[in-house]
């Protein structure tokens, strides 16, 4: 018999018994359907180590990684640690370090954090400010190195929490920070493979994190970022990816105007159309897609009818909380 | 893909494996037919994955757990939108397309297509 941590309570499983059934015998609440690893509605994440292989069958890559499976699959080898998904965000407190403009309505804003060792560029967080307004944004540079969160936030007009981070939070100011969240990020393996970074508005800052991320890692494929926006003035870190295109080989810089003006250096068009009529042959890439959602939703459809596999797909669409 | 002469059709058309590979090369299909595909708009593509793979492993026999009334329910709000034999019709083309692409054996096609063409009254309603 094994035993399953839940938090502070402890429930046994039989041998042969799977974690799912344990937990229902124990009348843990969990959501579950099909009982066969065909819905995933019972995935849950073990947090003390790898969980048995057969319970990640068909789970994303980035999920594997994260250690997630599911219930239904799962004969624990020996005891395990579990977090359910309803389980409380845990925050820790950071302190802002850099708070400076990188265009007209975009902040780069780095906060210094301690125990982010399990973050990874393109997963986002949640900010909290002091009287709990909270706000969902995402890591723009790979923490490890640093011991620092990168993010690039844009003033929403009317947004609570993008106007006081533009106009009030200054560098040396406290807020907390969530646990590390989402699956849109750079596994490195298949280093061959060719990744495609499309993203809108500050949708660059994951594709910036993950790219940084894959190059450190020596992905030796050809990755090709397509960065768009309506007007010139909303592109930021333009010198910056071209500099960086110089450095390395296998990475292509495209910045786009969707706005009607002709700018030299610049693609006219939205980066989507402007990257699948660049890139033609997306069989077997890597697509990362970040920023609007409807250019998300329809960039899906559009790969995966060019013959990048579902798994490969990994989205981050911007939601603007309702104020 | 498995081939053997015993075992149930979804053993012998290659299990879970064959489920998996054929599954993007269908729903491509779909997606790119205009006859159907807007039936499919408005969906979130993870999960209509997920759901081919349940209707693969029911078309191959395989362990599922659907019944007649599940199909219907599944199936009534593209009902209303007009679904009608065409359509079926459309899709088992795209069914048998996928499985030549991967080399399954016609008598094994035949089976798969005779477990799908089953449940053709209760997708459409009737």
């Amino acid at each position: 018999m094994t035993n399953l941590k839940i938090g502070e309570k402890i429930y046994s499983c039989e041998p042969e018994e799977t974690v799912l059934d344990s937990l229902l015998r124990q009348d843990v609440d969990i959501s579950y359907a099909c009982k066969k690893g065909t819905c995933q509605s019972c995935m849950l994440r073990c947090t003390d180590g790898s969980p048995p292989k057969e319970s990640q069958n068909n789970l994303k890559d980035t999920l594997k990684s994260q250690n997630y499976f599911l219930a239904c699959c799962c004969v624990p080898e020996h005891d395990m640690a579990i977090r359910l998904p309803d389980q409380s965000e845990i925050f820790s407190e950071g302190t802002v370090i850099v708070n400076e403009l990188l265009n007209r309505n975009t902040i780069l804003l780095i906060v210094e954090c301690h125990d982010i060792l399990e973050y990874k560029a393109g997963q986002f967080v949640n900010l909290q400010r002091e009287d709990g307004l909270t706000r969902s944004y995402s890591i723009a540079n790979t923490p490890q190195e640093t011991k620092t969160l990168e993010f690039h936030i844009r003033r929403l007009p009317g947004g609570k929490f993008s106007e006081w981070v533009h106009d009030i939070l200054k560098v040396g100011d406290k807020l907390s920070v969530s646990e590390p969240q989402g699956h849109c990020f750079y596994i490195p393996e298949r280093k061959e493979q060719g990744i495609l970074l499309v993203g809108t508005g500050s949708g660059l800052a994951p594709l910036v994190g993950i790219l940084t991320d894959a190059l450190s890692h020596g992905h030796s494929g050809n990755i090709h970022l397509f960065h768009g926006s309506s007007e010139k003035e909303d592109l930021y870190r333009i010198d910056e990816m071209r500099q960086l295109a110089k450095k390395h080989e296998n990475f292509s810089y495209t910045p786009c105007i969707s706005g009607g003006n002709l700018v030299d250096g610049f693609e006219a068009g939205r980066a989507n159309t402007v990257a699948l009529a660049k890139v033609t042959d997306l069989k077997g890439w890597r697509v990362f897609l970040c920023g609007h959602p409807e250019m998300i939703s329809q960039m899906k459809t559009q790969v995966f009818l060019k013959g990048v596999s579902i798994d490969d797909i990994y989205t981050d669409a911007f939601l603007v909380a309702a104020e | 893909m498995a081939e053997s002469t015993s075992g149930s059709l979804f053993e012998r058309i290659g299990g879970e494996a064959a489920v998996n590979a054929a599954v993007e090369l269908f729903y491509r299909k779909v997606l790119a037919d205009y006859r159907i595909n807007r039936f499919f708009d408005n969906t979130n593509m993870e999960e209509q994955i997920t759901k081919q793979k349940a209707f693969f492993t029911m078309a191959f026999g395989g362990p599922n757990s659907y019944t007649g009334q599940d199909m219907r329910n599944a199936h009534a709000r593209l009902v209303k939108m007009g679904l009608d034999n065409s359509h079926f019709d459309a899709v088992m083309e795209h069914l048998g397309a996928t499985l030549v692409e991967l080399n399954v054996p016609a008598d094994l096609i035949g089976e798969a297509a005779a477990i799908a063409e089953s449940v053709r009254s209760d997708v459409l309603g009737k």
